[in-house]
């Protein structure tokens, strides 16, 4: 708007040249400041406008004053700068703000985001999950059953003999008044999983594959290891020709599945009234991969769980509802896990405690 | 249980591993070696053993040599002492079994003239002072230290009387009522009909396979003794030891059988071992046996074993030459029981005395695994069996739990018991409350009949600790019913305090609300197919609202008709007593009702192309007419093209009366196949107002 018109004296081909050097220079300038649309609008008026337009203003006086030899290279020029010009309205128009204004607006963005929080999943819950899926992966379905139970399924069907020290009020749960009834039909806090391996084989002839998760109770003491409330996952498999190598191949799978590829497994004899022959499974520590070291004594083993073939007395016990429990036709394996432990393992719980504290800090970790 | 590789070695002199090596092939064999402590040079090793309770017999140094000689291959030497030949008694010792339901055998020997002494190495086989000290076992005298090296030794217990306490000779029966007796441990006991004891001719001198009586125990001036080596049934010794809290090594041995032939090789090591401070034996050793109990422990019938059966259970061995007749036999045998073959691959076994666990053909194929080792099996996988299939539940359950999760609740899980007055306060169904005989405390005394108790304390231990954000729930089992039949159902709990799940350092963080329970409880029921989903609430004097929540900020939750939880802001009065300042979220629903309706199943829609048209309506309405009446008069109104209708807003204004509150409503029409005209629009809009005018609103002008 400032700029003056040049009034041009001489019409030959260098005086055009640096006259329409200047004005486009001029219109460069000016684009180049344009920052809002009002800005973009103000340079088409002054350049472009059909009345007030600097094109039109300079065109006429130049023009006018022109000798007649001179009026085509004017022309010729005044397009070629009409174009420019118009090209710069143009990239103003589609380049939207200026840097400076976009600068105006600038955000910190090194404050933290908004987040909107989701819950997690209990260690717990995510640990039977996760030893559910390596399970069904192997064709296991999942058998469930109640928490309180009877004797007999309880202890009875899985050959506890009568009088077993984990019979014993010290070390189970039991529902009171229940001194005058049967021995069998008395209720308590199932102390394992194992009932569901008899109920479910009462419920279906072979074969049997399911993983049993569940919450179980003893009358302990809490310490840092200890619970009287916690969870096993326990599993059968009943068909024809099932091995004592099968259930170590089993089990060997699933704990590299478990804990990785690189986990050995060991097993040795053990005890259990259900199984026979009975196996404690050890895995190389997942902590010093074996070396030996704090967590695991230095012997570079770990216990983890307890497993064997099922036990011919336990199949006599299914096959009084289901003759196909023959011991003579078909056999089996079980093996039980506590769950605590593994997720203790797992996620470096050092408490077991604080699983069933519902601290928010705790929990919030698994999210 | 401690073991001494020195004293394993003196039975197996041929063992060429180390401790070390040692310790490691037994525990890997189920004879656990849980720690090892290096006794300095030619002393050898002390193993701290863990064997399992089915495994009594290897509770002891021969025990322990015995398994050894099995692995490696060693012959083990007998621990038969010859004694000194007898001078003759006038009549042998009296001794007489009454019950002959609980005493199998009973072994007694006299000695004369001995004499009481410090305990040393005697004899080779007897090296008292050496083993002890290495041990840590204390030495007493001669005679209590023979007892206790021949149960190191062997496992078998043995008392040793002072002859000259005992009147007239032994008796094996049951405790008159009110009989007492003076125990060792010096604690003067009232016996009870059913304890068995070891009785002279006037009183009882010992609980039988628990502890020996204070009368007729050895003391410094004792001449002559009679040695007690005996076999006790296992049931009478545990109820008597359990009555008297007495836990002592011989009924840990009895408790859990003990070898039959044990008492007289157990009671010559004891007798030669006094013998050799001076004295002399008098008369044989009375014998006196049960023959029903000999018949069920030593004398059993030979059970069958297969060589098939073994490889039918046990798989496949690492190495191909697998588990042949020969091992079997060589196994076996090691281990006592003696084989006849009943064809090339089958056996007729007759089992040792001290293996009272072994029975059946299942229990010789696991001692075959066991020996053979483990380890030396192959990893197999069984062939696949049937498809996998899910609980009926499963899907509706992991609905549940996402949903809540997504709502940003931690997933807790709490105890399983609760208080009696807590269960009063919080069990849907009053008087449904099962107790516990042996609570682990009273706070836990009962099975919870709802999840609210241990949300309660949850959140209130998060409060306690400062921690104010707090959002939780729980899906678990609830109990009802009596003792005489419990039943168990699915339910979710879930509380909140405190702010919101979002965090953000650019809006200010708004306190969870009523609403926003009531919205997570709507989503997790939207996801479930029902034809009726509704909230409502009961007077206070009704008595129908649950005594935990607020009578005037709570629901109930009602689908399809049926109760299915209740939720709202926890009873001032609750919180009070949990000396909770803030105000706490609380709700449970019924899992087993929700579960019955399936999981909605969606059908697309097709989205109208046509332009929707959004109508505000700006209401005033009395306090007393609730969201609720507008939506049901919008509902009936039934317009195709009124697609949604929502609050948008809802307040109050001092402008309006006291009784009034401002309602804007936001509608939508759309119709699938056309653009709305504005005359449809004119008649859609004069039928809104009219429906909730006729509901109680009024439009505002």
């Amino acid at each position: 708007m400032t700029d003056e018109i040049i009034n041009l004296t001489a019409f030959d081909g260098a005086a055009l040249d640096r006259a329409f050097a200047t004005l486009e220079h001029q219109a460069r300038t000016a684009a180049a400041s344009l920052s809002t649309e009002a800005d973009v609008e103000a340079f088409r008026l002054q350049w472009l406008g059909r009345k007030q337009g600097r094109l039109n203003d300079v065109s006429s006086r130049w023009l006018k004053s022109a000798p007649p030899e001179a009026k085509k290279a004017l022309g010729l020029r005044f397009n070629a700068l009409k174009v420019v010009v118009e090209g710069l309205l143009d990239s103003a128009t589609g380049a939207g703000p200026t840097d400076a204004a976009l600068a105006a607006e600038a955000i910190d963005i090194t404050l933290p985001g908004t987040r909107r929080l989701t819950g997690a999943e209990h260690p717990i819950t995510k640990t039977l999950n996760e030893l559910s899926g390596i399970f069904a992966a192997l064709g296991y379905s999942i058998g469930v059953g109640p928490e309180v139970e009877t004797d007999f399924y309880n202890f009875e069907s899985m050959n506890f003999p009568p009088g077993h020290p984990a019979r014993d009020t010290q070390d189970t749960l039991v529902v009171a008044n229940q001194e005058r009834r049967p021995l069998r039909d008395r209720l308590l806090l199932r102390t394992h999983t194992s009932p569901v391996q008899m109920r479910t084989m009462e419920s279906q002839p072979p074969p049997v594959r399911i993983v049993i998760p569940g919450k179980v109770h003893r009358n302990d003491a809490q310490d840092a290891t200890h619970s009287p409330i916690f969870h096993q996952v326990e599993g059968l498999c009943v068909d024809k020709n099932i091995t004592f190598s099968d259930l170590k191949g089993t089990l060997d799978h699933a704990m590299k599945a478990l804990f990785g590829s690189s986990v050995k497994t060991r097993f040795f004899p053990s005890f259990f009234p259900f199984t026979e022959p009975s196996a404690d499974v050890q895995i190389s520590c997942i902590f010093c991969g074996g070396k030996g070291c704090r967590k695991c004594k230095h012997s570079g083993w770990i216990e983890l769980l307890g497993c064997g073939m099922v036990d011919p007395a336990v199949f006599a016990f299914a096959a009084e509802k289901q003759p196909g429990y023959d011991p003579k036709k078909i056999s089996g394996f079980a093996f039980g896990m506590g769950v605590e432990r593994i997720a203790m393992m797992k996620y470096g719980i050092s408490e077991i405690g604080s699983l069933y504290a519902g601290d928010m800090r705790f929990l919030g970790q698994f999210a | 249980m401690k073991i001494l590789t020195k004293w394993l070695r003196a039975y197996l002199p041929a063992l060429s591993v180390s401790d070390a090596q040692l310790a490691e092939d037994l525990t890997l064999r189920g004879i656990a070696v849980e720690g090892t402590f290096d006794l300095g040079p030619r002393n050898g090793t002390l193993f701290e053993m863990d064997i399992t309770t089915n495994r009594v017999d290897a509770m002891n140094h021969y025990g322990v040599a015995r398994e050894a000689a099995a692995i490696y291959g060693l012959s083990l030497p007998s621990l038969e002492f010859a004694l000194p030949t007898a001078e003759k008694g006038k009549t042998p010792y009296p001794v007489r079994i009454e019950a002959e339901d609980a005493c199998g055998r009973f072994t007694a020997r006299v000695l004369r003239n001995v004499t009481i002494a410090e305990s040393r190495d005697w004899f080779p086989g007897a090296e008292i002072a050496t083993y002890f000290a290495l041990i840590e076992q204390k030495k007493i005298s001669n005679a209590v230290d023979a007892t206790n090296f021949a149960w190191l030794a062997m496992g078998q217990p043995t008392h040793v009387f002072d002859l000259d306490k005992l009147e007239g000779g032994i008796v094996v029966r049951r405790a008159r009522k009110g009989e007492k007796l003076k125990t060792l441990d010096g604690v003067e006991r009232v016996l009870d009909s059913e304890d068995l004891i070891v009785a002279d001719h006037a009183k009882p001198v010992g609980l039988a396979g628990v502890m020996g009586g204070w009368d007729t125990m050895i003391t410094a001036g004792t001449k002559n003794v009679l040695i007690e080596a005996a076999w006790f049934e296992p049931m009478a010794v545990r109820k008597t030891a359990r009555r008297y809290g007495l836990h002592t090594d011989a009924s840990h041995r009895f408790e859990r059988g003990a070898d039959f032939h044990g008492g007289p090789v157990a009671s010559n090591l004891v007798a030669k071992i006094l013998l050799a401070s001076g004295g002399h034996i008098e008369g044989d050793l009375v014998d006196v046996r049960v023959s029903a109990f000999e018949c069920r422990t030593a004398q059993r019938e030979p059970i069958s074993l297969a060589l098939s059966e073994v490889h039918r259970l046990l798989g496949q061995t690492i190495d191909p030459a697998g588990i042949t007749a020969s091992t079997v036999e060589k196994v076996l045998s090691a281990l006592g029981c003696q084989l006849a073959a009943a064809s090339p691959e089958s056996w007729r076994v007759t089992l040792p005395s001290w293996r009272l666990d072994l029975e059946r053909e299942i229990d010789l194929i696991e001692e075959v695994a066991r020996v053979y080792g483990y380890n030396g099996f192959a990893n197999t996988l069984p062939a696949f069996g049937e498809g996998v299939r899910t609980l009926p539940w499963a899907a509706s359950e992991s609905t549940v739990r996402t949903t809540l999760l997504s709502a940003g609740f931690h997933e807790a899980i709490g105890s399983t018991f609760c208080s009696a007055a807590e269960a009063a306060l919080t069990a849907p169904q009053p008087g449904l409350v099962v107790p516990l005989g042996n609570p682990l405390s009273e706070e836990a005394g009962v099975l919870r009949p709802s999840l609210v108790p241990s949300m309660l304390s949850m959140i209130s231990g998060n409060l306690h600790r400062d921690v104010a954000d707090v959002r939780l729930f729980e899906l678990g089992t609830v109990f009802s019913g009596t003792t005489d039949k419990v039943e168990e159902r699915p339910a979710v709990a879930f509380g909140a305090a405190g702010s919101l799940p979002e965090q953000s350092p650019l809006h200010p963080a708004r306190t969870i609300d009523l609403h926003d329970i009531k919205g997570a409880v709507e989503q997790i029921l939207g996801r479930f197919q029902s034809r009726s989903v509704y909230f409502d609430r009961f007077e206070p004097d009704a008595g129908l609202m649950p005594l935990w929540l607020h009578p005037y900020r709570s629901a109930r939750v009602v689908v399809d008709g049926s109760t299915v939880g209740w939720f709202g802001q926890l009873h001032p009065r609750e919180a009070a007593a949990r000396k909770l300042k803030e105000s706490v979220l609380i709700g449970e629903l019924y899992l087993d009702r929700i579960y019955q309706h399936p999981l909605r199943k969606t059908v697309a829609r097709d989205i109208s192309r046509f332009q929707p048209v959004r109508r505000d309506f700006s209401l005033v309405l009395d306090k007393s007419v609730s969201w609720e009446k507008i939506d049901q008069a919008l509902a009936a109104l039934e317009i195709p093209e009124l697609v949604d209708w929502r609050v948008r807003e809802v307040f109050r204004e001092a402008r309006l009366g006291a009784n009034d509150y401002a309602l804007l409503l936001g509608t939508t029409f759309q119709a699938p196949d056309r653009t709305l005209r504005e005359e449809d629009l004119q008649s859609f809009q004069a039928r809104v107002v009219a429906a909730v005018g006729e509901a109680g609103a009024r439009l505002r002008t």
